[in-house]
């Protein structure tokens, strides 16, 4: 694939040194059951309850494969325009480890289900780099493993074993950390758009290992690589690059050799070390699972899951600047995450033909009040519904821009529905001429000398009626029926 | 290929068996006796031929995706040689 060869930006050199990365993601599926046993993968359960026979790997048991997990991994391949493989193997991939009982992890070796996809991520600075991706392959996690709870023993809870995990692999085309960590949000907002991964960090649904190496500039020849692993936040992964590329070229710069390892990033110390030394270098042994038959995907499942499909976030992107008409700076936020583009959609959905003011207030007035309360958008104070009355009495001039920013405070708090929030204070614009020319004429009988001077030619007082039948209406005179009322009665008819 | 007494001893330690010295070189005569039986089928011509991860047709059969499997957390774990507080115990992993 042509993007595989991407060349590396000039800027991403440094002194002389070319660094190299590519990073291994794993999206855990976000399915109810297990990749091949019936038992719940919800998180947060008492140990070792949500497992069944085939999980704690009981002689005799068989695994049945999740038809949900194909489907949302076949779901990603399409997404990033992939070859879904007609056929496709599971294998053994052995290593000794408490927590994983079979002495084995099901996982996909020669032939993965996804092979050869390509995703464009766009950079800080607004650049777009296609990123290749080899594979997505489908895999059973592990357990887990609980070393300071027991003195002398490692407690064991296998809840985890055996959940759906997507494992993205992307080509070695990632040449800085800057790089590589907008490649993973991409990857992290692309999974989350399509429900195939609910991408919770902090529950380990979503976490990254980061092959790094560095080789001259001039050179086209791949260094040698080292392996971090387990990192799972953005800013730890952006880190823990930086440090290991310079700590290789360092070594490099000194004469040293690096040795192909696996290390762990410490992010109270930032630095890496080694984990795993070269004598116990991993040696899986692959082979094909004979418990499991080969995997068919036909055209039937293809097209099945593809009439499922959301639209994707560039292709929404493109059409809320081509046929919304929105800047490309709005399309581009609102796009960062589906619920939010959902959002502003439903919001839209009740407000045809004003996106400009659904997308201003989806990305300024909502957007704000959830960053400060630390909420996402799926669970806004004001939801799209009532963001949509809101906006719609600005535009029936029920209440102006501006005071509709005082309703939206108060509907945050909870202070009831807009319509609620403005018969309760009163908030409803003055758009009843009669009262409208009460209050121009009791301020043209207050001010007879700037009436005076204003009818002498000095037009610019206009404003200044404005604003005083403004403030003697606080604020809820309907401004276009002022400003035609207002002429009318300066004119002295 | 021919496997000699470095590769047994890497072999057995990744099977987690214990293989004393003595042992080695007779297990790498009978490893190699194994091996040279597999080299024949070295000879085969199997250009064009697609490896062959099953030997017979039929495809993988899914389920559908529902939790199925009922708590039985303490009728596992009183199958474990040691268990506490919900947890399976092992002997200490050192990282």
């Amino acid at each position: 694939m042509s993007t595989a060869s991407r060349i590396p930006p000039p800027e991403s050199q440094l002194s002389g040194w070319q660094p190299v990365i590519g990073l291994e993601i794993h999206a855990q599926l976000s399915t109810q059951s297990k990749l091949f046993s019936g038992a719940s993968t919800a998180y947060g359960a008492e140990p070792n309850t949500h497992t069944g026979l085939v999980d704690i790997a009981l002689p005799g048991t068989l695994p049945v494969p999740n038809r949900a997990a194909l489907d949302k991994a076949i779901r990603f391949g399409l997404a990033i325009g992939a070859r879904i493989a007609p056929h496709s193997v599971f294998a053994r991939k052995n290593y000794f480890y408490p927590d994983l009982p079979k002495g084995y992890q099901i996982s996909q070796y020669e032939l993965p289900v996804v092979a050869d996809g390509t995703l464009a991520v766009r950079l800080d600075d607004g650049r777009v780099i296609e990123v290749a991706i080899e594979r997505a392959h489908l895999e059973e996690d592990a357990g887990k493993s609980l070393h300071e709870e027991f003195h002398g023993a490692t407690g064991i809870d296998l809840n985890r074993a055996g959940t759906p995990l997507l494992e993205i692999v992307s080509k070695p085309v990632l040449y800085s950390a800057a790089e590589a960590v907008a490649y993973m949000r991409a990857v992290h907002t692309l999974v989350r758009w399509l429900g195939v991964c609910d991408g919770n960090m902090q529950e380990g649904s979503f976490r990254c290992d980061a092959n790094v190496s560095v080789r001259p500039a001039a050179s086209d020849k791949l260094g040698t690589r080292t392996e971090i692993k387990n990192v799972n936040s953005f800013r730890f992964v952006e880190k823990a690059i930086e440090y290991e590329i310079e700590r290789q070229i360092r070594a490099l710069e000194n004469g040293e050799k690096i040795v192909q390892e696996t290390r762990l990033y410490d992010p109270t110390r930032h630095q890496t070390r080694p984990m795993r030394g070269k004598e116990n270098a991993n040696d899986y042994r692959y082979f094909p699972d004979p418990d499991l038959p080969p995997l068919a995907v036909t055209a039937d499942d293809i097209a099945a899951v593809k009439a499922a499909m959301p639209e994707l976030p560039e292709a929404r992107r493109v059409r809320y600047i081509d046929a919304l008409g929105l800047p490309e700076i709005d399309a581009t936020q609102l796009c960062a995450d589906r619920a939010t583009a959902d959002y502003f959609e439903a919001v839209l959905a009740a407000l045809p033909g004003e996106a400009k003011l659904a997308a201003n207030w989806t990305l300024g007035e909502v957007s704000a009040a959830l960053n400060d309360a630390a909420l996402t958008i799926d669970a806004s104070r004001v939801p799209a519904s009532a963001l949509a009355q809101l906006l719609t009495r600005v535009r029936e001039g029920v209440i102006s821009g501006k005071i509709a920013k005082d309703v939206f405070a108060a509907m945050w708090t909870g202070e009831g529905s807009a319509d609620e929030v403005i018969e309760k204070r009163g908030l409803k614009q003055i758009s009843d001429s009669g009262a409208l020319a009460a209050a121009i004429d009791a301020v043209l009988a207050e001010y007879p000398t700037q009436l005076a001077d204003f009818r002498g030619g000095n037009e610019k007082l206009l404003q200044f009626f404005v604003g005083q039948v403004m403030k003697r209406t606080r604020g809820q005179a309907n401004p276009q029926q002022l400003n035609a009322l207002l002429r009318e009665k300066l004119k002295g008819e | 290929m021919s496997i000699d007494a470095a590769t047994v001893r890497h072999i057995a330690r990744l099977a987690r068996l214990a293989v004393s010295d003595d042992e080695l070189a007779p297990i790498a005569g009978e490893l190699n006796g194994v091996l040279g039986l597999a080299d024949q089928l070295a000879a085969a011509q199997i250009d064009g031929v697609a490896p062959m991860a099953h030997p017979h047709e039929e495809m993988l059969a899914f389920r559908t995706d529902a939790v199925t499997e009922p708590d039985r957390a303490d009728a596992f774990l009183a199958l474990a040689p040691d268990a506490r507080g919900g947890l399976y115990l092992v002997p200490k992993v050192l990282e």
